[in-house]
């Protein structure tokens, strides 16, 4: 009869709050967002011990209930039954870092103060001991008044004692929230002493000290050393990314191409015979081959985070960030923008300054994203000749090189320009805590990539799918007259809007088939390939698409200038419905959606059509 | 017996060097920062200690400050009174 009781997890950031929910949860994992507001949610479903459900949910971590960012916010209002959409939990678990207690006891006051059944994870309890401090769990439990239970979330230890806590919690009836209670509103440095004491009574300190992370930072903090392993390590990143990929994207390529050949030889030739085999397949196929590159890419960012390097490399870029009027913390959501702009964007909600945040966001799309790279992939295969121009240095890994500089460039120009215009405030601060170093716990890095690769694959399958499709029925037909003189395409729905469209893309050098591939390429960049592919196929009247023939197909028709401004189109148009969405939700309405739009297409068409006349100029 | 050391400001505090927080200039600090502070346990009574500095010399700094270790921008150190505790 009673609905599934539902357990929300609290704690501080670093606290062991994700590792702890898998070790409760496993993969049975629930990964969405709360409605309005680009912040996570979380939830999975646990099984106690006596059989009974409980749902979990993985609450972001935060320092406080004072809803001044996105997941305070959110922390804030579900704990007080406030949340749009989400009832109000039955209990509470709140995770502290026992060898940081003073600092997390704080929230955790603050937290028990809402008054709901609560129970306390003592984590890291065992890095507590190698850091030489003793804490007496039932002491604490005592001067805290709620069951404290020691767990080492990693190795799944004080699990089972956990869930029983859980259990007990959760089969109370109906519950109240004491949202009047003055601890909720009590000063931070009144709940902070009040916190040291505690921990102070509940620690026997030995010797406190973190060799381990203390050596690490020696090297990683280093003004010289430190900076040169950041390049090193993003360097093997991008390398990886391009030499990891290569057998994998083959044997998606080659099976997809069984696949068509499969369906080939079952269906009749036809309509629907063609819809799946040049329409479906050849669209969905362009863009899943790059799968691969993305969980490279991911496997990478997802490493730096559970380490706790990625904030070393935000303290080491803070400087440069600050000369353009960003802060440290922009580093890492801009970095994640390299594999793609939606989870960079989201990751800007740890930004607390709310115009340093908006120029983030606002600057996220220009990071060259792993869908760009099927687009300048092609082209640079079709255009660059592939001849070395120094030893190991290929002219076309330059040219890629050079396309991932100007978007790099690009942000950081705009965003000085508009930290000194529109954005214009006082400079934004730097604070961060930085955590211990820790060993990345497999499971947790494998679910995040198959959550990664779940979203992209489900993107794959609706959204390109569905526009492949809706594009190959527009170039496909009406079919022309048997006395039509042009291309048939000349005679389709898209030709059509594209003869319309044309005479705005020309002046940048830009010709029919490009405008014709730009309209689709909206809804994804990759897209941009499967189009050309479509167009030129359909065009040809050829039965089979393949990259290399849509390589050669290119090289046919297209100048150099007109390939070389495509690219610079590419490096700054905010051609993707997605990232569109999510900047609308992260910014709360179309205002600055349009201007990031506008200024986007401004800068693609003025780079595009500079790039052309400089290349017709140099004799290219 | 502990000597009686000069107060200087967090910024100020040379690399390697422990010290007590003394005081906060609360006020100096815009309202966010000044509450992240506090989250991050800066309080009068806790021990710091310079632990690192940005690649450029200057800023962020990086420093322990009781259990827990934190960057900040030297602009924000400087609102903290630190007196230097005499090196072992």
């Amino acid at each position: 009869m009673n609905p599934t009781p539902l357990v929300a997890l609290a704690g501080n950031p670093n606290a062991g709050k994700s590792a702890l929910f898998n070790a409760l949860t496993g993969a049975r994992q629930k990964v969405g967002n709360y409605p309005g507001v680009t912040v996570e949610r979380k939830s999975g479903r646990m099984m106690l011990a006596d059989g009974r459900p409980v749902e979990m949910l993985d609450l972001p971590g935060t320092y406080s209930l004072t809803p001044s960012s996105p997941d305070e916010a959110v922390t804030h209002d579900v704990l007080l039954g406030k949340q749009e959409g989400e009832r109000l939990p039955s209990a509470l678990l709140i995770v502290v870092d026992a060898t940081n207690l003073d600092n997390h006891l704080r929230f955790a006051l603050q937290l028990i103060a809402l008054g709901l059944p609560t129970v306390v994870a003592l984590n890291m309890i065992d890095m507590a001991t190698r850091d030489g401090l003793t804490i007496d769990a039932a002491k604490l439990s005592e001067e805290l008044g709620v069951p404290v239970i020691p767990t080492v979330a990693v190795r799944k230890k004080g699990i089972d004692e956990l869930k029983a806590a859980i259990g007990m919690l959760a089969a109370g009836g109906a519950v109240k929230i004491n949202g009047d209670d003055p601890a909720l509103h009590q000063d931070i440095v009144e709940l902070q002493r009040r916190a040291r004491a505690m921990a102070v009574a509940a620690t026997t300190e030995e010797s406190f000290r973190r060799r381990w992370t203390h050596r690490a930072d020696a090297v990683a903090l280093h003004p010289i050393i430190g900076p040169i392993l950041l390049a090193t390590i993003l360097f093997v990143m991008f390398q990886a990314v391009f030499a990891w990929s290569a057998v994998p994207a083959d044997m998606i390529d080659q099976g997809i191409q069984q696949i068509q050949a499969l369906v080939s030889a079952s269906m009749d030739a036809g309509f629907f015979r063609s819809l799946i085999t040049e329409g479906l397949l050849a669209g969905v196929g362009a863009v899943v081959v790059f799968l691969p590159q993305i969980l490279i890419l991911f496997l990478f960012i997802l490493l730096l985070e559970a380490s706790g390097y990625m904030v070393r490399a935000a303290f080491i870029m803070d400087h440069l960030m600050a000369r353009v009027g960003l802060s440290g913390r922009a580093f890492i959501p801009l970095l994640s923008s390299f594999a793609c702009a939606i989870p960079g964007i989201m990751a800007t909600r740890t930004i607390d300054d709310p115009k340093d945040r908006l120029t983030t966001i606002l600057i996220a799309p220009l990071m060259t994203c792993s869908a760009r790279l099927p687009v300048y992939a092609v082209i640079i295969a079709a255009f660059i000749p592939a001849r070395d121009i120094g030893p190991g240095v290929g002219l076309q890994g330059l040219v890629l090189f050079a396309l991932y500089l100007a978007g790099i460039a690009g942000a950081m120009l705009t965003a000085f320009v508009l930290r000194h215009t529109v954005t214009k405030g006082p400079p934004p601060g730097f604070m961060m805590e930085m955590p211990r170093y820790q060993m990345p716990i497999l499971r947790d890095i494998l679910l995040g990539l198959w959550q990664r690769a779940w979203i992209f694959l489900r993107r794959a399958g609706t959204i390109i799918a569905a526009t492949t499709v809706i594009l190959w029925l527009l170039v496909s037909y009406p079919k022309p007259p048997a006395d039509f003189a042009h291309p048939p395409i000349d005679y389709s729905i898209a030709g059509r809007i594209a003869n319309t469209i044309e005479p705005v893309f020309r002046p940048i050098g830009f010709n029919r088939d490009m405008a014709l591939a730009l309209i689709p390429a909206m809804a994804a960049r990759e897209v941009a390939v499967s189009a050309l592919a479509t167009v030129y196929a359909v065009d040809a009247g050829d039965e089979t698409i393949q990259e290399r023939s849509l390589i050669d197909r290119l090289r046919g028709r297209w100048s150099l200038p007109t390939a070389l401004a495509f690219l610079a189109w590419f490096v700054f148009a905010p051609q993707c419905i997605s990232t569109i969405a999510v900047v609308r939700r992260e910014t709360n309405g179309w205002k600055w959606t349009g201007f990031m739009l506008a200024y986007l297409f401004a800068l693609a068409y003025v780079a595009a059509g500079a790039t052309y006349w400089s290349a017709i100029a140099l004799g290219l | 017996m502990e000597i009686l050391t000069a107060l200087i400001t967090l910024d100020k505090l040379p690399l390697k060097a422990c010290g007590e927080i003394v005081g906060v200039d609360w006020d100096s600090l815009s309202e966010k920062d000044a509450r992240r502070l506090r989250e991050l346990g800066v309080d009068e009574g806790v021990e710091v200690e310079k632990l690192h500095k940005g690649p450029f010399g200057i800023d962020p700094i990086a420093c322990r400050i009781g259990r827990m270790t934190i960057a900040l921008r030297s602009a924000q150190a400087a609102a903290i009174a630190v007196r230097p505790r005499a090196s072992e």
